[in-house]
């Protein structure tokens, strides 16, 4: 296995098949080259370790970090009902689950309106009898992250979960686990590179969100100022500062997605590809 | 085979449809040069105006093609200061109508303008309420009230500058819930009843329609948003976009403007 994919290596693509990759890539890298080439590098320090700038920055990771935990919490469980149990309409249930996605992102917000706002269908009582109101809370900025990023993680599990051979679950049945032990002990180490990815392509949608946050959770530095909301803004008065928090928020993720990506999916893929 | 060869006489086709539409758009500014003066104007105006212009602008703009029957008009409407950016970075505006002085500042230092802007309408700072104001807000003070979900504009778009001078002129101070990013999301809170009030635009109140009330702002506290018009430098339609400024100019553009609850300057 290992030998075939080095010498696949060696061989090279197709000329066509390279320059096309090559273009692709060069779309990626040209409007990030852009914003290296439009920052303000003198001025950098100074819009960093900007109080409001910070402030946002903690907010962002905080809150992303919380859609992340929430939607793997309920991601997985959704992931494993969609992949193994077969139910009418199920169809229509994983549609339902991945709207989010598709759905613009302000319209996700105005839709979480309707159904956790003050006049919304179960918001309304939260607000009569609990006097608790989401919009214009930490908290509304989890849910409109979660909301849209949860997709990422439930589409990358189950499509792992699908392609995960039965009978290593079967086996673990028949010589005496429990559901949960096996669901635990041999399913989710199974598909845990899948929910690494899962995981990461959720927080990155989290951490980039802006659309559904700023329609539902609003903009308050310190309680619902994300980062990509502060840069919207300061794109209004200070494209310069813009630019550098994008910057910022760029490398943070950069940084993540890079070292996940060589400590997760080096070598647990390659099993999984087996399969 | 007889499916490809439908397929290549489609392409064919489109190849020529599109040759020909780009080749009448060539003639049509042709055609504008040889007249010059006159008051017939062809061709395409594309127009860049702030969000707050959006339904007093698309209806100058039919009001316009009215008048000049081989115009047409095509709008763009953002932000203001997205609009300057824009452009600034080369896109084909020949009008630029801005919801605030500062703005098109920016677009006359940086040369971009053609002619010396014209202020087209003023925009009067209303309080948007829930209609009937079920809370009886009666002024700026009331907004003080720390049970009141109060939304603003952001201090970076123009509603939010005119909002804070406000309280500054009534001497209140106010805590918002959230600092919303453009005027129309202010609006879009309160009449879903998520916010109890919140500082927009006399026309964005007009606009709500049954959705919203609007409790005013005295004349003494009260601040005067100002739109200037201007051609932008390097239009493409230089004179279609002369004639869309004279049009907004006009009695009737003015009536339209007025309309929607615009203030002639």
């Amino acid at each position: 296995m290992s030998r075939r994919r080095r010498r696949g290596r060696r061989v090279g693509l197709p000329a066509p098949v390279l320059v096309l990759a090559v273009m692709a890539v060069v779309f990626f890298a040209l409007p990030l080259i852009g914003l290296l080439w439009r920052a303000p590098w003198s001025n950098a320090w100074h819009y960093l370790t900007d109080d409001d700038a910070l402030t946002a920055l903690r907010l962002s990771l905080i809150c992303s970090l919380w859609a992340t935990g929430l939607s793997i919490l309920f991601g997985v469980p959704l992931a494993w009902l969609l992949a193994r149990v077969e139910f009418p309409g199920r169809g229509a249930v994983r549609a339902l689950c991945t709207l989010s996605m598709v759905l613009p992102p302000v319209v996700g917000g105005v839709a979480l309106f309707f159904a956790l706002g003050r006049r919304g269908i179960v918001g309304q009582y939260l607000y009569r009898w609990f006097d608790f109101t989401l919009p214009f809370t930490t908290t509304g900025v989890v849910i409109a992250q979660t909301f849209v990023a949860m997709p990422f993680l439930v589409i990358t599990v189950e499509a792992s979960l699908r392609q995960l051979d039965l009978r290593f679950d079967d086996a673990s049945r028949t010589l005496g686990a429990s559901r949960w032990y096996t669901f635990r002990r041999v399913t989710m180490p199974a598909v845990r590179p899948a929910l690494v990815a899962g995981a990461v392509l959720a927080w990155a949608r989290a951490l980039g969100e802006f659309g559904a946050t700023i329609t539902f959770a609003g903009n308050f530095p310190g309680t619902t100022q994300t980062m990509p909301l502060a840069v919207y803004l300061s794109l209004e008065t200070n494209p310069e500062e813009a630019i550098v928090l994008a910057l910022l928020l760029i490398a943070i993720s950069f940084a993540v997605l890079v070292g996940l990506r060589d400590r997760w999916f080096g070598r647990t893929d390659r099993p999984m590809a087996a399969t | 085979m007889l499916r490809i060869h439908r397929l290549l006489v489609t392409a064919v086709a489109l190849l020529g449809f599109l040759g020909a539409s780009c080749g009448s758009d060539d003639s049509g500014s042709e055609a504008t040069d040889v007249p010059a003066a006159g008051p017939s104007v062809s061709g395409d105006v594309t127009v860049f105006a702030a969000t707050s212009l959006t339904a007093a602008f698309t209806e100058i703009g039919d009001a316009f093609v009215v008048e000049h029957p081989g115009a047409r008009v095509t709008f763009n409407f953002a932000a203001s200061s997205e609009l300057v950016t824009q452009i600034g970075e080369g896109a084909p505006a020949d009008v630029f109508a801005s919801a605030d002085l500062s703005n098109m500042a920016k677009l006359t230092d940086a040369g971009n303008n053609a002619i010396e802007p014209v202020v087209f309408a003023t925009n009067l700072a209303e309080i948007i309420v829930a209609p009937g104001n079920p809370l009886g807000i009666t002024g700026v003070a009331d907004l003080a009230d720390p049970d009141l979900i109060v939304v603003l504009c952001a201090p970076e778009v123009p509603c939010g500058k005119y909002a804070a001078a406000i309280f500054e002129n009534a001497g209140v101070t106010v805590t918002p819930k959230s600092l919303e990013e453009n005027v129309k999301a202010v609006v879009t809170k309160v009449t879903l009843g998520e916010a109890d009030a919140g500082i927009v635009y006399q026309t964005d109140v007009t606009a709500a329609g049954a959705d919203a009330a609007g409790v005013q702002i005295p004349a003494d506290i009260n601040v005067i948003a100002e739109y200037p018009i201007a051609v932008t430098k390097g239009a493409p339609n230089a004179d279609g976009a002369q004639a869309f400024v004279d049009f907004v100019n006009s009695e009737q553009g003015q009536k339209i403007l007025a309309s929607f609850g615009f203030v002639a300057p």
